[in-house]
């Protein structure tokens, strides 16, 4: 099998992987990054969304040897020095999550979009998360959330 | 799924992987509707040929008047370029429309084309912009019509197990000249349209001298409505000229019933609103009335 290797969560991994294995299964069946959900598997809600060099896209029709040489980033990526992210508190601080089941991908598509634009109107935020879907439809918590971490990271003078 | 997965650095290279393949090797760009057919058996290709890695297919440039956009090239690139946005607004418009942010990060819009399908929104704008794609096979290159390339719903004339399409252009809008798409669909994102319509109009300001009227799915290939976008022509670009087109291009489309998409009769009157729709906005912006990029 090829070797895929990778920076994943800024850490150089080197992992055996098939040429039809997709990025979603290798981050959680090899790598144990199981935050990353797969959800229609179709690359429809959004649920398996993770960061290649930045861009937002859906691990579960990714095929895993795309990522060669490339950096990906998972929801566990995000916390730093044992404080979780900004969105990530966020989220918890408007209880945006119901069942949770979407969430990882929720936060990941938010870290795209305020990286890209760190104060969105709430218009931009609902396209920034209009590839991701959650089933509970408690999307007015998210895109609240979304807004308050773009507030709080802009106060800390755009914390990461 | 796949027993191999190859990096060819050129298109050279791609093509001679195909060709010691014969027929089980096929060429991918961003996988995202690739990936999901051979997933459900739909593509027997075993051996796939990811192109991410030749250089000189990400390109989106300008040269005489033309603008040329690689192979590799990704809706949100397209949507995003400045020079798409304000030379072929109507094409970042129906590029924008794709999917969800996470799928126009990797789809690319050459393999939009590729897939052939009649409701595709970025092909839509390409057929309303009379583009014309580049096709590598064997050692040569060539030039073709964007509407030789459909043979049928997901049937592209280019065997992706033989060739390659490396590029495509479109002639920059000018001077008097102005798109618009339009899009009918459950949701905003993440759905397949249940119609969709790219236009192009151009003139001096009293008259219009051009149109085209690109229009999804309403026929097994994107539907060029000729006979609606030659009544425009000549006409005052009013209301009255717009309704007339609109209402031309309806009789003219056939789409079918459908499950996922509603009943003949009902896009059938649909299309009536949305070519006006898209036809009002491209007037508009043509006379300078709105910004090309207001919508985006």
């Amino acid at each position: 099998m090829p070797t895929l290797s990778m920076i994943v969560n800024g850490k150089e991994v080197s992992v055996e992987a098939g040429a039809g294995d997709l990025l979603a299964d290798v981050l959680r069946d090899e790598l144990g990054l199981i935050g990353t959900k797969v959800s229609c598997g179709e690359g429809e809600c959004g649920a398996c969304t993770v960061l290649v060099d930045g861009l937002s896209v859906t691990s579960c029709i990714y095929p895993a040897l795309k990522a060669q040489g490339r950096e990906v980033t998972t929801i566990e990526g995000l916390p730093q020095d044992g404080q979780l992210h900004p969105i990530q508190q966020a989220f918890v601080d408007v209880t945006a999550p119901q069942c949770g089941y979407c969430i990882p991908g929720m936060i990941m598509s938010a870290k795209a979009l305020l990286d890209e634009n760190p104060r969105p109107t709430r218009e931009k935020i609902k396209e920034g998360i209009s590839g991701n879907l959650c089933r509970c439809t408690g999307y007015y918590q998210i895109v609240e959330a979304i807004e308050l971490a773009a507030e709080r990271m802009a106060e800390k003078g755009g914390a990461r | 799924m796949w027993d191999e997965y190859l990096f060819p650095q050129s298109v050279d290279e791609a093509l001679e992987m195909l060709k010691a393949h014969v027929g089980n090797a096929r060429i991918m760009a961003g996988g995202t509707d690739l990936t999901l057919q051979s997933q459900r058996r739909q593509v027997p290709a075993k051996v796939v040929v990811d192109i991410a890695r030749i250089s000189g297919l990400d390109h989106v440039e300008e040269r005489d008047g033309l603008i040329y956009i690689g192979a590799h090239v990704t809706h949100a690139q397209v949507a995003a370029s400045p020079l798409i946005r304000s030379r072929a607004g109507v094409l970042a418009e129906a590029c924008g429309s794709v999917g969800g942010p996470q799928i126009r990060n990797v789809g690319t819009l050459v393999g939009n084309v590729v897939n052939a399908l009649p409701a595709a929104d970025g092909a839509m704008a390409l057929f309303a912009m009379d583009a014309e794609a580049e096709v590598a096979e064997g050692t040569g290159r060539r030039w073709t019509p964007i509407a030789s390339l459909y043979a049928g719903v997901g049937r592209c004339t280019v065997d992706s197990c033989e060739a390659m399409i490396t590029q495509l252009r479109v002639p920059a809008l000018r001077d008097g000249e102005a798109g618009a798409f339009e899009r009918l669909a459950k949701r905003k994102a993440l759905i397949l349209p249940i119609l969709n319509t790219a236009v192009v109009v151009g003139g001096d300001g009293s008259k219009i001298e051009r149109a085209r009227i690109a229009i999804g799915p309403v026929a097994t290939t994107p539907f060029v409505a000729t006979e609606a976008a030659a009544a425009l022509v000549g006409r005052a670009p009013d209301g009255a000229a717009v309704a007339e087109a609109a209402k031309l291009a309806s009789e003219a489309a056939e789409p079918r019933y459908s499950l996922l998409r509603g009943s003949a009769e009902y896009r059938k009157s649909m299309v009536e609103v949305l070519v006006r729709r898209a036809l009002t906005r491209a007037v508009a912006r043509a006379s300078g009335e709105e910004d090309e990029n207001a919508n985006s």
